[in-house]
């Protein structure tokens, strides 16, 4: 495991997380989450945990990414809080 | 309200951080996880299996009962979003609108209005029109069938390399997907319909359950695979290798379909009119 790539990933992941939650855009809050769900993935494979990199890239950043698109595009894009 | 709720997650997560140090360190030997389970999985799996990929056999054989529930959580996902969605009524209130494909002439059909249905020379188009758009159409026509075999792939080898019936049922969904995205709804319909695709997410689940329910009618424990030999023609272990790929086919099967079928239900708010 290399420490730098490890820290910058993990920070990564943290700046998407809160992202996704702050951002006033919803599309913007459901590619932020595709995003966190990529880092997450690497984070995985870092670990050697490759069967859940695996589907945490294809569940998380993939399919759940196109539902939430979906979801903003038939209801309304920005949030009233 | 809004600071109460910050305060929570606030002490919550304090709770979090003060309870992570006392987890076992990552990879660390002493833990009780690597003390008794994982030396048994690791030293065992291949000789009772047959399957190098450990995690396949945990998840499959090992484990197969979690992983049958797993699977019918999906299938409830899937059923719960229809449930919650779909809208039967058909209303036609809403103007259509066709394309001349000859000419790329738009006509907009008002309510009551004579609809070209049946005939090849127009197309119907969403009403939240969007241009005519060769490349995509190209390029998804070219990547949608590799996507698609490599999610055979990713199922059939999960015995050897990551994968299995979860990853390989998400791409093949994933697949469908573009296709529906790239092209519209209905002619996404026209390959895999609403009905078909409930009814390959109850079939996968099916699969798993009937693998299990046979291993209990043939005498042994319910999803003990090694009943299966005398019907594979091949030994007990062997028979354990077969028996994981029969039920990762029934898990990819669920996950496709259900995959699918809440992309549609989503993408088009249950009316399964017009997609995006």
């Amino acid at each position: 495991m290399i420490w730098p790539v490890d820290l910058i990933i993990m920070v990564l992941v943290m700046i998407c997380g809160i992202g996704a939650i702050m951002v006033r855009d919803l599309l913007g809050a459901a590619i932020l989450f595709g995003a966190y769900s990529f880092m997450m993935c690497l984070l995985w494979a870092i670990m050697g945990a490759v069967d859940v990199a695996f589907t945490e890239a294809s569940v998380g950043a993939g399919v759940s990414a196109v539902f939430f698109v979906a979801a903003v595009f038939r209801t309304s894009r920005r949030t009233k809080d | 309200m809004k600071t109460f709720a910050l305060i929570t997650v606030l002490l919550l997560g304090g709770l979090l951080f003060y309870g992570t140090p006392d987890f076992p360190d990552w990879g660390d030997p002493a833990s009780p996880a690597s003390l008794h389970v994982s030396p048994y999985y690791i030293e065992h799996a291949v000789e009772d299996t047959a399957v190098p990929n450990i995690v396949t056999a945990v998840l499959a054989d090992y484990r197969g009962y979690d992983t049958m529930f797993e699977t019918a959580v999906i299938f409830s996902a899937g059923i719960a979003c229809l449930f919650l969605l779909r809208v039967y009524r058909r209303k036609s209130a809403r103007t259509r609108l066709y394309r001349h494909n000859l000419t790329g002439v738009t006509l907009r059909i008002a309510k009551g209005g004579k609809l070209p249905e049946g005939s090849a020379e127009f197309e119907r188009i969403d009403s939240v029109w969007v241009p005519y758009d060769m490349i995509i159409k190209v390029t998804s026509r070219l990547i949608v069938p590799f996507v698609q075999l490599f999610a055979l792939y990713v199922i059939a080898h999960g015995h050897h390399s990551p994968g299995g019936g979860f990853q390989g049922g998400v791409i093949f969904g994933a697949a469908i997907i573009l296709y529906a995205l790239s092209n519209d709804l209905r002619r996404a319909f026209r390959r895999l319909s609403e009905k078909a695709a409930l009814l390959a997410s109850a079939a996968g689940v099916l699969i798993y359950v009937g693998t299990g329910l046979l291993c209990l009618l043939l005498g042994g424990n319910f999803l003990d695979y090694s009943m299966l030999a005398e019907m594979l023609h091949t030994d007990a272990i062997m028979a354990r290798s077969h028996g994981i790929l029969i039920v990762e086919i029934g898990v990819g099967l669920a996950v496709m379909a259900v995959m699918v079928s809440l992309y549609y239900n989503l993408s088009s708010a249950g009316r399964h009119d017009e997609g995006l």
